[in-house]
C-alpha cells in the first residue's frame, strides 16, 4: 500500500467515526438522515398542530400555503452550517426580535428531536 | 397551560408609547393608509373582503340572503317586550334608543368602567328585575343583532373622557393590543398589523380599522351570530393562549381601544363571514 492511499484509507476511517460520533450527541448532519427520519420532518413540517410551517411559508410539496415569509428553497446551499438553520427554528428571535415566526424550540412548540428532524427535512429540498 | 407574555416592540414603532388616544387614532389610521394606498380607508369596514376580490365576490352572494336576518327579527321582538315593571330596553338607552351602537363602549363615570353594549343590557335587565343573558347566548345575539341593523349607517363616535380612570383602562387595552401571548407568541398587533393583508394560509388578515363596525357576526364556522368577544377568544386561543372571559374586563378595556381606533369608520352590522 502506499503512502498515500493508506492516507486516504485513514482519512475516511476518521471522517466516518466523526460522522458516527456526531449521530452519538445529537448533532444531526444531512448525510446521516434516513428517509424514514426525512418523512418525519415532513410530517411535522406539515402538522398544523406541530410545525405548521405552510402557514407562513411556501415551499416544496406544500399545499395551501401562505405568503407571510419567504419561500423556503435552495436550503442546502443556502445554508452549508445547519446550526444555523436549527437556531432560526429553535428562535427566531435572535435574529429578529420583531419577527412573526413562532420560537419554536424557546417555547417548546416542538422538541429537540423534532427540530432536528425539521432541519434534516428542509436540507434535502 | 404556561402564560406567555410580553410586549411587541414593534408597538413601540408603530405607536409611541406616551402618545394620548388623539396621537394613537391618527398613527392607527396613516399606518393603514400606508400599508393599503390602493383601498379607501373607510372600505376596511367589510375586513379581509376590502383586500381580496374573490373572497369579496363569495362574500357578496351570501349577502343576497344574509343569514343574520332571522336573529335581527328574533331581537326586533325581544327589544319590543315590556319589562313585567312596565319598562324597557329603551328606558336604558337613552334618546337615540335603538340606534345606539356608535356610542359603545363608553367609560361610565359612576362606576369607573368601560361599558359595551351588551353590558349595558344585562344592566338594564338586572336593574328592572330580570335575569342576566347569557353572553354568548342566542338572546343576546338577536338583540345586539336588531340594535346593530338600527344604528348603520351611522359613524363609531367612542370617547375617551378627561378621566385618568377612562384613560388607563384605555392603555390597557391598548397595552393588550400589543402585547404577544400564547405559546406560538402573537399580539393581536403581530396579525392585524404587522403582516395585515397577508394570506395566513388560506386567510386573508383584515385590517383592525374596520374591526369593530359590524357585529355581531353570523359566521359560517359558528352557524349562527356570534359576538365580537368571541372573535377575540378565537383569536387568542389559535395562538395558544389562555382566552379570557366574554364582557370580562380584559376584553371590555380592548374593545374600548380597538373601538376607538375606529372612530369615524361607519357601522355595518350585522355582517356575515366564513
Ligand atoms: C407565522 C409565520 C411563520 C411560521 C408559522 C413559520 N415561519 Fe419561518 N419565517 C417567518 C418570517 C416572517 C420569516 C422572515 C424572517 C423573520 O421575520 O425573522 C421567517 C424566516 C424563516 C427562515 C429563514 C429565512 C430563509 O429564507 O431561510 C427559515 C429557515 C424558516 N423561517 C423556517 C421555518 C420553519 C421550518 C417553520 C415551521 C417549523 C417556520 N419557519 C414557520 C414566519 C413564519
Ligand atoms: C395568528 C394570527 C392572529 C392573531 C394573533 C390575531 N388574529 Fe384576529 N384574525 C386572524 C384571522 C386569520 C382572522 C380571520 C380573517 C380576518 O378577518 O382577518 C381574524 C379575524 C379577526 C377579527 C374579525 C374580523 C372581521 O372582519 O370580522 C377580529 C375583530 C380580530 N381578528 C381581532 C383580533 C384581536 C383583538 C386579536 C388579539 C387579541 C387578534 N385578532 C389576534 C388572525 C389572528
Amino acid at each position: 500500500m502506499t503512502d498515500i492511499t493508506m492516507q486516504i484509507r485513514i482519512s475516511i476511517i476518521a471522517g466516518f467515526s466523526l460522522a458516527l460520533m456526531a449521530g452519538w450527541i445529537g448533532v444531526s448532519l444531512p448525510v446521516s438522515a434516513s428517509p424514514e427520519s426525512l418523512e418525519e420532518g415532513r410530517e411535522i413540517v406539515a402538522d398544523r398542530k406541530r410545525g405548521n410551517c405552510y402557514t407562513c411559508h411556501q415551499m416544496a410539496g406544500a399545499e395551501l400555503a401562505g405568503d407571510v415569509a419567504p419561500p423556503l428553497v435552495q436550503m442546502k446551499m443556502r445554508y452549508p452550517d445547519a446550526a444555523v438553520l436549527r437556531a432560526q427554528i429553535a428562535d427566531p428571535r435572535m435574529r429578529n426580535p420583531n419577527t412573526v415566526m413562532p420560537p419554536y424550540g424557546a417555547h417548546g412548540i416542538l422538541t429537540e428531536r423534532e427540530i432536528d428532524r425539521v432541519v434534516d427535512y428542509l436540507l434535502s429540498l | 397551560m404556561k402564560h406567555f407574555i410580553s410586549l411587541c416592540a414593534s408597538f413601540l414603532i408603530a405607536v409611541p408609547a406616551l402618545a394620548g388616544p388623539d396621537e394613537d387614532l391618527a398613527a392607527f389610521r396613516d399606518f393603514y393608509i400606508k400599508s393599503f394606498p390602493l383601498v379607501e380607508l373607510a372600505d376596511h369596514k367589510d375586513g379581509a373582503y376590502a383586500l381580496d376580490e374573490a373572497k369579496r365576490e363569495q362574500w357578496l352572494e351570501m349577502e343576497d340572503f344574509p343569514p343574520y336576518e332571522i336573529a335581527v327579527d328574533d331581537g326586533a321582538e325581544l327589544y319590543s317586550e315590556a319589562f313585567p315593571n312596565g319598562k324597557s330596553y329603551a328606558d336604558c338607552l337613552g334618546e337615540q334608543a335603538p340606534a345606539v351602537k356608535h356610542l359603545y363602549p363608553r367609560f361610565n363615570d359612576n362606576e369607573g368602567r368601560v361599558e359595551t353594549l351588551e353590558w349595558v343590557l344585562n344592566t338594564c335587565r338586572l336593574a328592572n328585575g330580570l335575569p342576566a343573558l347569557d353572553y354568548l347566548g342566542e338572546q343576546m345575539a338577536a338583540l345586539t343583532a336588531y340594535i346593530a341593523m338600527a344604528s348603520r349607517g351611522k359613524k363609531v363616535n367612542v370617547v375617551v373622557p378627561d378621566d385618568e380612570r377612562a384613560l388607563a383602562a384605555y392603555n390597557a387595552g391598548k397595552q393588550f393590543y400589543y402585547s404577544r401571548r400564547g405559546q406560538l407568541n402573537f399580539a393581536c398587533s403581530s396579525c392585524h398589523m404587522q403582516i395585515t393583508g397577508r394570506m395566513l394560509r388560506a386567510e386573508r388578515l383584515s385590517a383592525a380599522i374596520g374591526h369593530t363596525t359590524h357585529w355581531p357576526v353570523y359566521r359560517g364556522k359558528w352557524e349562527r351570530v356570534g359576538a365580537l368577544h368571541e372573535r377575540f377568544r378565537e383569536c387568542n386561543e389559535q395562538v395558544r393562549a389562555v382566552p379570557f372571559e366574554p364582557q370580562g374586563e380584559e376584553y371590555r378595556n380592548l374593545e374600548y381601544f380597538l373601538t376607538y381606533m375606529n372612530n369615524g369608520m361607519e357601522l355595518n352590522g350585522p355582517a356575515t363571514r366564513k
